[in-house]
């Protein structure tokens, strides 16, 4: 029986990931659930604009590398954010004139503006594989860790280490700053209100005057930015490959559905349900149980419920009975 | 079929033709038999999309499924492995199924209430326990024998022809499950489960080495019933007497012979599919079916049950597409799990459906050839383009660079045709009528 290690290496291989992942899904889904209760459409172009982000933001990056600016022990790509920012936000305002518009303008059905968002997906994945290719990048740099496993051994005695990553710590404290922004700009500011009233009832919102062209726009710089920042904290947690952004799709649009569609609250929640049940499904318990049964109980198997392959299929399985059980997800979204 | 739209195959008939005469046939038959099977794809996308309105984007998971049926049911059972677990993982997928009926069944009996949450949660956790237990160690001993040459259980060594309709109905029974649960909601979410169902489907595909050895691939899958081999009709004396008498070159005329010969059955399959769903449609299934897509509220009034017909024309069209996956597998001999990638086979097959006009038969059968004509030949085409194109520029990483991102270009073309179609001509080439 070792109580410590088994939480230290609970904290270790579960917690802490799962809570870094938690933070990308979290704020990936509310880009999607933000598009969603506005523009009333699901975005399918949404990880790949999460990607186009990532790629804008690693450019930038490289270059401040190469004329040797650095941001100390923080990673230069939270630097050259900002840049990734604003890039996206063009695009994706530029795609918004040129595609979006004729059908809200034609009050199009849902189904087919998801479609068209098929089509910018594709447009956006051949630009980005276009401009930076498939491979995988690595662009993180800066200190490695902000707690070393070593020191912790050496400063506890513990046989488990702890380690928490730089990008791990920099992903959930930019996560609580955007979520604590974008409540307080929801729920304060005159843009964030009329947002809100547009999501409600539009028509309403539209005879008491409120622009419909400006909370759209408005609503794009802010899916943009939120997505550019999802892609760049899960870039530089695991690593910028453009394929791994389609496949986020899934557990991104399974977080938001699970939160229920179009409610914030909701998307964080899903995110943190969805990286929790992962992490915990396709951790290898081994070392956490052995240390906690006494000593001739311990097992030689891995205790792992799933193989890392099948990662998608728990949120699949996650998606699937919030289907069934509930389909306005946890927070009643305004879905079905 | 009016002259418009025989002028619009003519032309795309040339492309086929000019392809053959320019470059060579051999390529010319290598894009037409891609193309056909991508067709009798986009006719089942057609049938779920076109007819009743159903957004699915899980076309590359039923693909494979049909390809999996090919390796199930073709290919040459390996009874060592069958020995050593064969029966133990069948049982454990036996188990596995009679414990979700299990919970179904409590589900349904007990009465509502937080005892019945836990019964069914407690037989599912069971259950999964159960079929662990009994899964993993009959895996082990499956896919330790002869690893490097098989590794997995085989199938039952039976005819190519046999798997196309075992194809069609793999993917008809996960395209039933899918749909009990996705449809009846929101139109997206069919989206989101069809999407998450086709990755799982690959990603068990890949990792299975017991059922189809993963990503070491499957070769040597039997042709199909008549297709001989080439090197075997080269030897064929009146084979021989018959070329030898027009004066041609044995080895590409038999190359060619052997593509013809798909076409030919991929044609048939395509036209029979056809003839079938055009009389479905002249039916009163057919108008119904219309009229549900149009107009779902009306039709529910008059009595019409949406979400079951939504089901049934969902798994119809499903099973077309994992049977045109099982004919791509049988004819290409073999099953490579890696080469399935959503843009490829989902994304691609809708292109063709709404450039070629959703809800009509012709317009698909359109759309597909044309597509998967331009899908190729852009492979081909677009690195010589940019060659021309970077001509000019002085050698350095920029030119080296834009020759090898020239592959990605097909994606931003079939991007834009999407939404320039989607744009001006949302009812495609040949509208429905």
């Amino acid at each position: 029986m070792d109580v410590l290690n088994a939480l230290v290496a609970f904290l270790n291989f579960v917690f802490i990931p799962g809570l870094a992942y938690g933070a990308q899904l979290a704020l990936g889904a509310l880009g999607v659930t933000l598009v969603y209760s506005i523009l009333r459409f699901s975005n399918f172009a949404h990880g790949d604009t999460m990607a186009f982000g990532a790629m804008c933001t690693i450019l930038m990056t490289w270059w401040f590398q190469s004329i040797g600016i650095s941001f100390g022990p923080l990673p230069t790509a939270l630097l050259a954010l900002p840049f990734g920012i604003a890039a996206t936000a063009a695009f994706v305002l530029a795609t918004d004139r040129v595609v979006y518009r004729f059908y809200r303008r034609q009050k199009a059905s849902p189904t087919i503006v998801v479609i068209v968002s098929l089509g910018v997906m594709f447009v956006m994945n051949g630009v980005i594989r276009f401009i930076i290719g498939v491979d995988e990048q690595n662009f993180s740099d800066g200190a490695r860790f902000v707690l070393n496993p070593q020191d912790f051994k050496v400063m506890t005695g513990l046989a488990e280490p702890l380690a928490i990553k730089t990008t791990q710590a920099v992903t959930v404290v930019t996560a609580v700053i955007v979520v604590a922004f974008l409540f307080w700009f929801l729920q304060k500011t005159r843009t964030g209100k009329s947002m809100r009233a547009f999501s409600d009832n539009e028509d309403l919102a539209l005879l008491s005057g409120i622009n419909p062209d400006r909370v759209v726009a408005v609503t794009w710089i802010i899916a943009a930015g939120i997505a550019t920042i999802a892609g760049v904290l899960y870039g530089l947690d695991k690593s910028f490959k453009p394929f791994t952004y389609f496949q986020l799709l899934l557990p991104i649009f399974a977080a938001a559905i699970v939160g229920g569609l179009g409610s914030p609250i909701g998307a964080i929640a899903g995110g943190f349900v969805i990286a929790f049940s992962e992490v915990m499904v396709t951790n290898a318990w081994k070392k956490i149980v052995n240390y906690l049964v006494p000593e001739h109980m311990a097992t030689d198997s891995l205790l792992q419920l799933l193989s890392t392959d099948y990662k998608f299929a728990v949120s699949f399985t996650i998606l699937i009975i919030v289907l069934l059980f509930m389909p306005t997800g946890l927070f009643k979204g305004k879905s079905l | 079929m009016n002259q418009r739209s025989l002028i619009l195959f003519a032309l795309v008939a040339c492309l086929y033709l000019g392809t053959g005469f320019l470059q060579s046939w051999n390529l010319s038959l290598s894009i037409l038999n891609a193309a056909l099977l991508a067709t009798i794809a986009a006719l089942g996308v057609n049938m779920q999309w076109g007819y009743a309105g159903l957004f699915s984007v899980g076309t590359m998971g039923f693909t494979a499924l049909g390809g999996l049926a090919v390796v199930l049911v073709s290919a040459k059972p390996n009874v060592e492995n069958w020995q050593a677990g064969g029966w133990g993982i069948v049982l454990a997928l036996v188990l596995g199924a009679l414990s979700v009926m299990a919970a179904i069944f409590a589900w349904r009996k007990l009465p509502k209430g937080r005892t019945r949450a836990l019964v069914v949660a407690a037989i599912m956790v069971g259950g999964f326990f159960l079929f662990r237990a009994v899964f993993d160690p009959n895996v082990m001993a499956a896919e330790a024998i002869n690893p490097q040459f098989a590794g997995n259980l085989g199938g039952l060594g039976l005819p190519s022809l046999v798997a196309w309709p075992v194809g069609g109905l793999l993917a008809a029974a996960v395209a039933w499950g899918v749909g009990k649960t996705a449809l009846g909601l929101r139109s997206d979410y069919l989206a989101i489960a069809t999407l998450g169902i086709a990755e799982i489907t690959v990603s068990v595909i890949k990792n299975e080495d017991w059922l189809a050895r993963g990503v070491k691939n499957i070769i040597d899958l039997p042709r199909p019933w008549p297709v001989p081999y080439e090197v075997e009709l080269q030897q064929v004396p009146a084979f021989l007497d018959l070329v030898g008498r027009w004066g041609l070159d044995p080895v590409t005329t038999s190359t060619i012979g052997v593509k013809l010969l798909y076409a030919g059955m991929f044609g048939l399959v395509l036209a029979a599919i056809i003839w079938a769903f055009e009389r479905a449609l002249h039916s009163p299934w057919g108008r119904m079916m219309r009229a549900i897509r149009d107009n779902e509220v009306s039709a529910a009034a008059m009595g019409k049950d949406v979400t079951g017909r939504h089901l049934q024309v969902f798994v119809l069209g499903s099973a077309v597409i994992g049977f045109a996956g099982a004919m791509m597998t049988s004819m290409d001999g073999q099953l490579t799990p890696g080469t399935y990638n959503p843009l490829r086979f989902t994304f691609l097959v809708w292109v063709m459906v709404i450039v070629g006009g959703s809800g009509n038969n012709w317009g698909t059968v359109l759309g597909g050839l044309l597509i998967g004509w331009l899908w190729l030949v852009v492979e081909n085409v677009g690195p010589n383009i940019m060659g021309l194109l970077t001509a000019p520029l002085p050698d350095s990483w920029l030119k080296a660079h834009l020759l090898g991102s020239a592959e990605h270009m097909r994606l931003l073309t079939m991007g834009v045709i999407l939404l320039l179609v989607m744009r001006f001509s949302p009812r495609g080439l040949i509208p429905e009528k």
